[in-house]
């Protein structure tokens, strides 16, 4: 049988970016389309993963050639749930985007740039094959360079060039290994290099090779030292861009940490302890970094997540099985609540204009709804029990004590106050401190408060959805944390991948 | 011939990274083009440099014989190529805007501005 739904998500985003690109200028037409397509592709995130539930890994070869010679598309437990996560987010976004975003930049292709963004993110989570997970990285970077860059703002164009320059720099580094892992393997697709690398008899080849792919992912996903192009570039976007940045772009390095550190290299105890040492101070100067900033929200926020992915490299350098269970969780839970958080500031500038900490106040005296809503995020996001991001950070304590990095607990643990610090003190002073007026920004700006009700709901509605996801993920932990060990099983146990993309016919 | 191209590939990603590492934005695109090419050099010589045939199977037998030239680098450098190709073009463009926004080319007066 072939597994059709795998491509799915991919082709939803091809079609909608293309009919996007025909309906150039038509600014209804396109708010229209994207939203559709938006609501389709969680459809079919959901078929994709309830099909992977159902049949276990489940694969398609491009072209009918057999594995390893075309190029294989994999779906098992961790690359459909992300998927779904990602079509999640990806609705939220463009729901956000249909008010929030102004005309002239949906003019300018806005909406088809985030399809092929999102085009380019599911087809990175489903592919088996390295160099085409290099080309899907790709269509991701000239993507979110667009989205970054359109507007032309100066601030923008400012934090665009960090970005540019870290991404090429990323991109050519991951080809450097790709091209060394051909030498050494002769062959592209993961799961043959899980065999052939194995059984490698050069081991010191193979471990730089691994660096290589290291840092290539390290760039990626914004850990110490390669971090500093994420603060200067994401809060310069509108808040939407911000949202689906924050939200599933260093991510999908974490995704590519995941799958190829378990798949194709096994970290020695040096790689080990080098990622671990990288997640101590990732989590370190992320927290000092948003403690640093006094005033702008947003770049706050940024700084936020740079600390977060500390939790998950630490996840993956401790690599037991319950470090990785919070690894994987975490992945999840900071998905939704990223996107979520830069939604939030999002909806705070159209509230009050400015996100300047020192401007703002008040919000809970005049919004007190919209306050309570935004609050289960942030509790969320500083890991309040019995909410989502409480229970990855119970498995990477634990973990971190039962391998006995006691000084990856005591990073752990400041990365997680300071977080609590931080959003404590934006809670006082964007909620409760007796606040300014408005600000004023440009002419035309329309404040929330002077919306029609239809379009006040167009904003709060991804806000609320993406909360309730949220609330989801925490209230009913327990499953979560089944999903999260079925996922670690199969990163652990590679074999069941490898026979799926190798032998689908000893499949049943 | 390998040690050659071996050389000529550690030439490049070298001045690549020194050209990336000055101040002129326009040095920086330079050099990363300048990766780019060397990128694709290093698919080409792992890919086994030989002067035998190419990969194409005679019409009587049904699978490759003897020594032949891997296609697959091949195809991974005419990839890397297009794809190197658009990324730069767009961020030339990028820089052209960048220069007439802020009306210089030197990356720490840009900074600077950047943390006012």
């Amino acid at each position: 049988m072939v597994h059709y739904e795998l491509i799915l998500p991919i082709l939803l985003h091809l079609l909608t970016g293309i009919l996007l690109i025909a309906a150039w200028g038509r600014i209804n037409v396109q708010r229209i389309i994207s939203a559709l397509s938006g609501i389709i592709s969680v459809f079919l995130a959901f078929f994709l993963y309830f099909s992977v539930s159902e049949n276990g890994i489940i694969t398609l070869q491009s072209g009918n050639w057999p594995a390893p010679f075309g190029i294989s598309f994999v779906g098992d437990k961790l690359s459909s749930l992300l998927v779904l996560l990602t079509s999640f987010s990806g609705l939220a976004v463009i729901i956000f985007s249909l008010v929030s975003v102004n005309k002239a930049r949906m003019r300018f292709g806005y909406f088809a740039m985030i399809h092929f963004l999102l085009l380019g993110l599911n087809g990175a989570f489903l592919t088996g094959d390295i160099f085409n997970l290099y080309v899907w990285f790709e269509v991701i970077i000239i993507s979110s360079f667009v989205l970054l860059t359109i507007g032309g703002e100066k601030k923008q164009l400012e934090g665009a060039i960090n970005y540019v320059t870290m991404n090429l720099l990323a991109s050519v580094i991951f080809l450097t290994a790709i091209a060394i892992l051909y030498g050494l393997a002769g062959t592209l697709n993961m799961a043959d290099l899980s065999e052939k690398i194995a059984s490698h008899p050069n081991k010191g080849l193979v471990q730089t090779t691994a660096i290589l792919f290291f840092v290539a992912f390290g760039i990626k996903s914004a850990v110490f030292p390669l971090y500093f192009w994420l603060p200067s570039a994401y809060h310069t976007p509108p808040s939407a861009v911000g949202a689906i940045f924050g939200g599933l772009l260093t991510k999908v390095g974490i995704y590519a940490f995941l799958r190829v550190f378990s798949l194709i290299f096994i970290p020695d105890p040096f790689l080990s302890q080098l990622l671990v040492i990288v997640a101590c101070l990732t989590l370190l100067t992320g927290a000092l970094g948003a403690l640093a900033q006094q005033n702008n929200f947003r770049k706050i926020i940024s700084y936020l997540i740079v600390c977060h992915i500390g939790f998950m490299i630490a996840g993956l350098g401790m690599y037991t099985e319950w470090a990785l269970i919070g690894a994987v969780f975490y992945l999840i839970h900071d998905i939704v609540v990223k996107t979520n958080i830069f939604l939030i500031s999002g909806l705070i500038f159209k509230i009050k204009g400015t996100v300047n900490l020192k401007k703002l106040g008040g919000l809970y005296n005049s919004h007190p709804k919209l306050s309570f809503l935004m609050a289960i995020t942030i509790f969320s996001l500083v890991g309040v029990p019995p909410l989502s991001g409480f229970w990855p950070k119970l498995y990477l304590f634990e973990a971190s004590f039962s391998t006995g990095d006691y000084a990856l607990t005591a990073f752990l643990v400041i990365g997680s106050f300071i977080t609590l610090y931080i959003m404590a003190r934006a809670w006082i002073e964007i909620f409760w401190k007796e606040g300014e007026g408005r600000q004023r920004v440009a002419q035309h700006f329309v404040y929330f408060d002077n919306m029609r009700s239809l379009k006040k709901w167009v904003l709060v509605s991804p806000v609320v959805f993406l909360t309730l996801v949220t609330l989801y993920i925490g209230l009913n932990a327990e499953h979560m944390i089944q999903v999260s060990e079925h996922i670690v099983q199969e990163l652990l146990d590679t074999q069941p991948y490898i026979d799926a993309v190798m032998n689908p016919k000893i499949q049943k | 011939m390998e040690l050659v191209i071996a050389l000529l590939v550690g030439f490049l990603y070298a001045s690549g990274i020194y050209l990336i590492l000055r101040r002129s934005l326009v040095k920086l695109i330079l050099g990363l083009i300048l990766l780019g090419n060397g990128a694709n050099l290093l698919i080409f010589l792992v890919g086994r440099l030989n002067s035998e045939q190419p990969p194409i199977i005679p019409d009587a037998a049904s699978t490759l014989t003897g020594a032949y030239a891997d296609p697959i680098p091949q195809a991974l450098i005419l990839t890397a190529i297009v794809i190197s190709f658009g990324l730069q073009s767009f961020a030339i463009v990028t820089i052209k805007k960048v220069y007439k926004e802020v009306g210089t080319d030197d990356l720490d007066i840009i900074d600077r501005r950047e943390q006012e």
